[in-house]
């Protein structure tokens, strides 16, 4: 067996990696320094408390719609058999394949005087102008708080879900078969067990909605993330910018806690052979309920915004004929996505293999410390993240041509505005989401096992490789799938960091929105969700699929970040 | 560098190949052939029929990246090693901000100093405009506009019916700017506090929408820029937005308190980088978009105003009469647009 030291090489990565997060996260500090005088002043005075008031009130009522619906939906198809529960199953994770902008977007324009829904009932009550129908404008906070929460309400789905199939099983049929009520049941017994699962979802949500720039500003909510975006694009005062997103990452703390709190109870995982939960059939009037209610979230959240892409695209098509430009983007962004996920998940086995390895020797602390300081890229706006990596990336380019210059070597940029730093910097920002899956999926093997194979001589990279990994599968798989969907619908760091000439589905489609043609983005944004419908429908099958194979799978393989 | 073969149709694994080597070793454009590298905050999708003849008349290639934001810190990141050779933008006070922060080099061209006026661009050659763009009025068709001044938006008839998109958007800071400049900070605040409370909606969106709204009866009037009318009014027959343009009319506000009053007009501009590797190429591009054939395809693609006089206008631009420009130097107006986006926070005008 080699000597124990020499496993250092072990913690390059997490060490590697919390270093550039460092550098980022300190050049954003050393931005927001540098602001002018007087600025922190009005910040404070004009920004901060109108912009984080609907900050606070847009989380608070998301995260109060995802719970509700996330939760009930969950419960509904775990714990009970009725009409097309399959099918909604998967359907209610589909609005995870749609970006939040989008379905503003076509929630604005079916909305509209001018829009379908208003013109036919016009016509049906033979209503004569526009204005008569006296509608609420959409652009309202309230309306943003219903998009965003039909949107991301799957987040929370999942998690309980998993939980409540496979987890809860035997706590809930002991309940079942003790006489409990379907309400105390689900009071009771379910809710309780749910609580860390709905957690890690609901701040999951909570984060994707402190990332929104787009659907805030179609439906005109000045939120803090608007606010920073505002401050550095239109008074080119980026220290200012920084200041606010300073302040705002007190609300990402905020939502990481509640995230931590969701997994403070480590395990609970009964020491029994794992099973499901027999669903119970419902009948009549209240099987027809739980359908539609089922059917409701899935049809809003998805079914309409798609179905009113396929038209806009339809037309555009029929106008203008098809793109062969848009078939090329759409295969660079699919292998944007498939390349970055690739380095996400393996960035994320290095960094916990290296906290196993540490736990191990019982000194995980600085190596979970790496942990949570390197997945902290998802807690940023995608646009501070950009602007927080620009100069770690200039230093490189910088050093390399110090380097280079002593080979005279020509001195030219590397890094910046290369294919690699874009990837580079994705994986940062979306690293949380894989180390997530992973580190849930770690904590339910056993150390025990670990300690086992290292008497039988297994080096850490066996470990890794023979032990841990096919272990790890679904979590993995579960991780890679949620990343890959992201970076499909990733736009302010593809935008800022892409190399010349490169396009995403995304950065067309936003081109598109800057010069106000939104209908010839049609297309892209269909395209966008066509490619991200496979993965996000196999992590609606996921999980729950009928078989024995996935029968491990809990809670805590679901999407996750932490820090 | 790149181990991909260079020249000749990729097959599918020689292709896959160069997106790999593309990956190790990163994608600066391949120095030496005739090319000019663009940086744009504007959209390339409607300058590409003039980039495309470019390409043509002058056989430099022309590689295109659109960034919207971080233009600014991409170049400056990228320091003397930058492959940006002209910096365009689509407002002055981005494009006075791109001078500002010195990642500008002046250039000396006469065929830039004829086609373009002295007010429009830099004394030292640093920034050149390239067409303007008129903030108007939009109007439903039965009022009467005429004689409307920015001033008058604020007047207490027009509560409930104007529509405006976000005021922190660079075209409505560049408008309050301006306000600022003729009438001072104080009387600004209180215009814009009387305009806020006149709007019919949140301001959000973009400028089509108001005119959409217009159409669909949520506001009587609305701010946007004249440009998009051209857009609508030629959108094919069946598209929503040829009914928004059909919708409208269209009035060129002034300056009430101005003393020669004029029309509030943005600018979309370029400059030559200042590491610019292709430095001459670059001039060649600016020259070209100021030959009278590029200005009057910016005139009919984008129906923009063109900045070289005597060019023709496209039909329904010139159906707004003559263009009686505020005289404010843009300088002037980019000087205080820290003071006005910071005003519209102030009263709160996007909550």
């Amino acid at each position: 067996m080699a000597a124990r030291g020499s496993n250092a090489g072990w913690y390059v990565a997490p060490a590697g990696i919390a270093a550039i997060m460092l550098l980022a996260l300190g050049s954003l500090a050393w931005t927001a320094a540098q602001g002018s005088e007087g600025l922190w002043l009005h910040v404070a005075r004009y920004v901060l408390p109108q912009a984080g008031a609907n900050t606070l009130a847009l989380l608070a009522g998301v995260a109060a719609i995802v719970i509700t619906l996330g939760t009930a939906c969950a419960w509904l198809v775990s714990a009970y058999e009725f009409p097309a529960r399959r099918l909604l199953a998967i359907a209610l994770v589909l609005p995870l394949a749609i970006p939040s902008y989008i379905v503003a977007f076509a929630y604005l324009d079916l909305l509209h005087p001018l829009g379908p829904l208003q013109s036919m009932l016009r016509t049906v009550t033979a209503t004569g102008a526009p204005q008569a129908m006296g509608w609420p404008d959409p652009r309202t906070l309230p309306a943003l708080i219903v998009l965003m929460g039909l949107v991301l309400y799957p987040y929370v789905y999942l998690t309980a879900r998993a939980l409540f199939v496979f987890q809860a099983a035997n706590l809930i049929d002991a309940a079942r078969s003790l006489g409990a009520s379907r309400r105390s049941l689900f009071l009771r017994v379910a809710l309780p067990l749910a609580r860390p699962a709905i957690a890690i979802g609901t701040a999951l949500a909570l984060l994707e909605v402190l990332g929104d720039i787009g659907a805030s500003k179609f439906l005109g909510v000045h939120t803090l993330t608007v606010a920073i975006y505002d401050t550095w694009t239109t008074r080119s005062d980026l220290p200012g910018a920084a200041q606010i997103a300073c302040a705002m990452l007190v609300l990402v703390l905020a939502a990481m806690m509640l995230e931590r709190y969701g997994r403070r109870r480590k395990r609970f995982t009964t020491r029994q052979g794992p099973r499901r939960l027999q669903p119970q059939r419902l009948s009549g009037a209240r099987a027809a309920l739980a359908t539609a209610f089922c059917a409701l979230p899935a049809l809003l959240g998805f079914l309409v915004p798609t179905a009113f892409l396929l038209a806009k695209a339809w037309q555009r098509v029929a106008d203008s004929g098809w793109s062969a430009q848009l078939l090329n983007v759409a295969w660079d962004t699919l292998r944007l996505a498939a390349l970055t996920t690739l380095v996400v998940v393996g960035a994320g086995l290095l960094v916990l293999a290296a906290v196993r390895l540490a736990q191990m020797r019982r000194r995980e602390r600085l190596a979970t410390l790496a942990l949570r300081i390197g997945t902290l890229g998802y807690a940023l706006p995608g646009t501070v993240m950009a602007i927080a990596l620009l100069s770690p990336m200039m230093w490189f380019d910088t050093g390399l041509a110090a380097v280079s210059s002593l080979f005279a070597v020509e001195p030219r940029i590397w890094l910046m505005g290369s294919m690699s730093a874009l990837v580079l910097a994705l994986a940062l920002r979306f690293l949380a989401l894989a180390a997530g899956s992973i580190e849930t999926g770690l904590a339910r093997i056993p150390v025990s096992l670990d300690e086992a194979a290292r008497g039988l001589g297994a080096q850490p990279a066996s470990m890794l490789g023979r032990v841990h990994l096919p272990l790890l599968r679904p979590a993995l798989a579960t991780g890679a799938l949620v990343v890959f969907v992201d970076v499909m619908k990733e736009l302010p760091v593809t935008l800022m960091l892409r190399p010349i000439g490169f396009e995403s589905l995304a950065t067309l489609l936003y081109a598109e929105a800057a010069r106000g043609t939104y209908e010839d983005g049609a297309v892209a944004a269909l395209l966008i969700v066509l490619v991200s419908l496979v993965p996000v429908a196999l992590l609606g099958r996921y999980g729950f699929r009928e078989d024995r194979e996935t029968a491990g799978l809990d809670p805590r393989m679901a999407p996750g970040v932490h820090a | 560098m790149s181990r991909a073969s260079p020249g000749g149709p990729l097959a599918g694994g020689t292709r896959r190949l160069a997106w790999v080597a593309l990956l190790a070793l990163g994608s600066t454009a391949a120095a030496g052939a005739a090319e000019v590298n663009l940086y744009t905050t504007r959209e390339p999708g409607l300058i590409q029929p003039l980039l495309d003849e470019f390409e043509k008349r002058s056989g430099i290639e022309v590689n295109t990246i659109f960034m919207a934001e971080g233009l600014l810190e991409r170049v400056r990141a990228e320091g003397t090693r930058s492959p940006a050779d002209v910096l365009m933008t689509v407002d002055s006070g981005n494009l006075l901000d791109l001078v500002r922060a010195g990642v500008t080099q002046g250039v000396r061209s006469d065929a830039l100093a004829k086609a373009i006026p002295a007010h429009l661009r830099g004394g030292t050659g640093h920034w050149y405009a390239l067409s303007l763009r008129d903030r108007v009025l939009y109007g439903a068709k039965s009022l009467d506009l005429a004689g409307f001044a920015y001033e008058d938006l604020a007047k207490p008839e027009w509560k409930g019916r104007v529509c405006i998109r976000s005021g922190q958007h660079p075209y409505n800071t560049s408008l309050i700017a301006a306000m600022i400049a003729h009438s001072g900070a104080e009387k600004t605040e209180a215009w814009l506090r009387g305009v806020k409370a006149n709007l019919a909606r949140k301001p959000a969106g973009g400028d089509r929408d108001v005119a959409r709204d217009i159409l669909g009866g949520i506001c009587d009037i609305g701010i946007a820029n004249a440009y998009y009318v051209g857009r609508m009014k030629n959108a094919a027959p069946g598209e929503a937005e040829r009914a928004w343009g059909e919708a409208i009319q269209v009035v060129r506000p002034v300056f009430a308190s101005a003393a020669r009053g004029g029309t509030h007009v943005n600018v979309s501009g370029a400059a030559v980088a200042r590491h610019a590797p292709n430095r001459g190429n670059a001039v060649k591009l600016l020259e070209y978009l100021v030959t009278d054939d590029a200005q009057s395809r910016y005139a009919r693609a984008n129906y923009e105003y063109p900045v070289k006089r005597g060019v023709a206008l496209d039909p329904i631009v010139a159906s707004f009469g003559t263009l009686k420009v505020d005289t404010l130097p843009l300088s002037e107006i980019a000087r205080h647009r820290r003071a006005a986006s910071e005003l519209v926070d102030k009263v709160g005008f996007d909550h």
